[in-house]
């Protein structure tokens, strides 16, 4: 569903790389070309790009969770099928990245191990409960949304492999955003009960929301670099500002208020004006102390337990995992 | 379509043991999603539960073709004593092993009953019957490789816990042949020869299968078939997997959802 570079980290010892090769390997992205796995490549690219689209597939396995509860009390059969589509395209989605993440040299159980242990990060809106069915919907809408722009930015990235699984994921995406519009406009135009339930799940889901595309660009560390190598797309404020323009008329259009008394749209600068969403929130959750980190973890841990006897007995002795590099 | 009111009340019972049989099922498998023990069997899983939800949903159709409620209500609205499914389909998971031991024994016995109902003389179901013959046929293709894999090629742990749940899975299966009043009616009518034919045909095919993966079929005449699903006897689990099924549709049963 969702995968970004929201928090950059700081590059390391590119400076080692042999000028010439980067030399080649910056004019080759400015041209317009993918690197592929077996092109040559800065170290600090590989481990870079690896992060991203390893942090994206974990984002998605993550996130089937919180909808996956519903499928079980989803309201009807045609809710009940989306729903299951739905979700099974997010796992689908994680094996097409974890497929793309193995090209630059981890193997899946690794980053699998690195998930649960901890080690690695997901996207942290995951971190929240979907308390009721109209929380589903506005997962589904809003998002995916955020989502879509953001990967839509990244699938004109650099990295070939991980391009071109986004190209397929943005497809299905699409189609997701569509069943959770679908589903917010039959709950916002519902009995009072349902308008209710729907204006409650986005008050619970603006700030996550707000955090989505990760913190401000002034506390943000820049990388000119990572944008010159088209790892990173946009920056935070800029997919942000892209998200309001885009869905705050929708989200009004449908009688639903957000709880931001500040949100408004400056005229001189067309740009969103917002408070302060709470960043000392986003790293809190994001270091692991936000509402559902623990449960996530818990559950994936317990699915991993449950099914490691699977695994062991699909094991070949005689076969081992080849480096795809080097 | 003119059936005579007791041909027609056979008909309803085979509908519904066969549409509350997918709805529940279905139920079960998408519970995997997410959870699987890789993510290729998370998706495969999915996809039949999708299938099966979509025979329910068909199979409820028809029904409310010949006067009962439209399928949201039958499937969403109905307690326990009004359902018609086997208890085998109403287990919890309670494991891979399990949860495909049943899949393979249901979809074995689930292809053979399709597959008989292409002759039916009730057309409609003829026609459904045609229709999921593909499908159908990727669920056994599916089931069959994972237990020949996890009984025979697998390692110890695998063929043991495989045993296990054939052990478990065998006489709740056999509840999916539970002999009901309206046999006798179908077959006569030529709408279905009938749930005696029906086990002949899955015992056939399974026993090689499972000699395949190396696994012992229970002694048949020592084993007690768990039946009563298709009076309306069911096991503690179906209540509360309707209940949880129903939670937000019935809260506003009047609303569109």
């Amino acid at each position: 569903m969702y995968g970004n570079l929201s928090i950059v980290e700081p590059l390391r010892g590119v400076e080692q790389e042999d000028p010439e090769k980067l030399a080649e390997f910056e004019e080759r992205i400015a041209r317009g070309e993918k690197i592929e796995p077996h092109d040559w490549m800065p170290r600090e690219y590989r481990r870079q790009v690896l992060r991203m689209v390893e942090q994206h597939a974990h984002s998605e396995i993550i996130g089937a969770l919180p909808e996956g509860t519903w499928i079980t009390r989803a309201p009807g059969f045609h809710r009940k099928l989306a729903l299951m589509a739905k979700v099974q395209d997010e796992v689908g989605h994680a094996q097409l990245l974890y497929s793309a993440a193995e090209t630059l040299g981890k193997p899946r159980e690794q980053m699998i191990n690195d998930l649960l242990s901890g080690k690695a990060k997901y996207s942290n809106v995951f971190n929240y409960p979907a308390l009721t069915w109209a929380d589903t919907a506005i997962i589904a809408w809003l998002i995916d949304a955020g989502a879509i722009i953001n990967q839509t930015l990244n699938s004109k990235g650099s990295y070939g492999p991980y391009v071109r699984a986004l190209e397929r994921i943005c497809k299905e995406e699409a189609f997701h955003l569509k069943y959770g519009y679908d589903n917010v406009v039959t709950l916002a135009s519902g009995t009072k009960r349902q308008r209710q339930m729907l204006q409650e799940a986005l008050n619970r889901w603006w700030k996550p929301i707000m955090h989505f595309f990760g913190p401000p660009d002034h506390m943000s560390i820049h990388s000119e670099k990572l944008l010159r190598w088209k790892v990173k797309m946009a920056s935070n404020d800029e997919m942000r500002q892209m998200f309001l323009d885009a869905y705050v008329p929708k989200i009004w259009e449908l009688g639903l208020s957000i709880p931001d008394p500040n949100l408004r749209k400056d005229p001189q600068t067309g740009r969103w004006e917002y408070s302060d969403p709470d960043w000392d929130e986003f790293w809190r959750v994001i270091n692991g102390n936000g509402p559902c980190n623990r449960e996530r973890l818990a559950v994936r841990r317990m699915a991993d337990e449950m099914g490691a006897w699977v695994r062991r007995a699909l094991l070949k002795p005689e076969t081992r995992y080849l480096e795809p590099l080097f | 379509m003119g059936h005579d009111p007791s041909t027609l009340a056979a008909i309803k019972d085979l509908l519904y043991r066969m549409a509350d049989d997918s709805l529940i099922l279905g139920h079960r498998h998408s519970e995997w999603t997410g959870l699987g023990p890789i993510l290729e069997e998370d998706i495969a899983f999915c996809s039949i539960a999708q299938d099966k939800l979509g025979h329910a949903y068909a199979l409820y159709r028809l029904l409310h073709g010949l006067g009962e409620p439209e399928p949201d209500r039958a499937a969403f609205f109905r307690d326990a004593p009004e359902f018609r499914c086997c208890h085998l389909v109403e287990y919890p998971n309670d494991g891979y092993d399990f949860s495909l031991m049943r899949h393979f024994l249901f979809d074995i016995a689930e292809q053979w009953r399709y597959h008989l109902l292409e002759q039916s003389r009730y057309e409609p179901l003829a026609q459904l019957a045609r229709k999921v013959r593909g499908e159908i046929k990727y669920h056994v293709f599916h089931a069959t490789q994972w237990v020949v894999q996890l009984g025979a090629r697998g390692n110890q742990e695998s063929h043991e816990r495989m045993q296990r749940a054939l052990e478990v899975a065998f006489p709740l299966a056999l509840g999916i042949f539970e002999p009901v009043p309206y046999d006798e009616i179908l077959e006569q009518a030529g709408i279905f020869p009938g749930e005696r034919v029906l086990q002949e045909r899955w015992l056939e095919t399974i026993t090689p299968i499972l000699e395949r993966a190396t696994l012992r079929l229970p002694d048949l005449r020592s084993v007690v078939p768990s039946y009563g699903g298709r009076r309306g006897i069911h096991t503690d689990y179906l209540q509360p997997l309707l209940d949880e099924m129903g939670e937000v549709i019935r809260s506003e049963p009047d609303a569109v959802w």
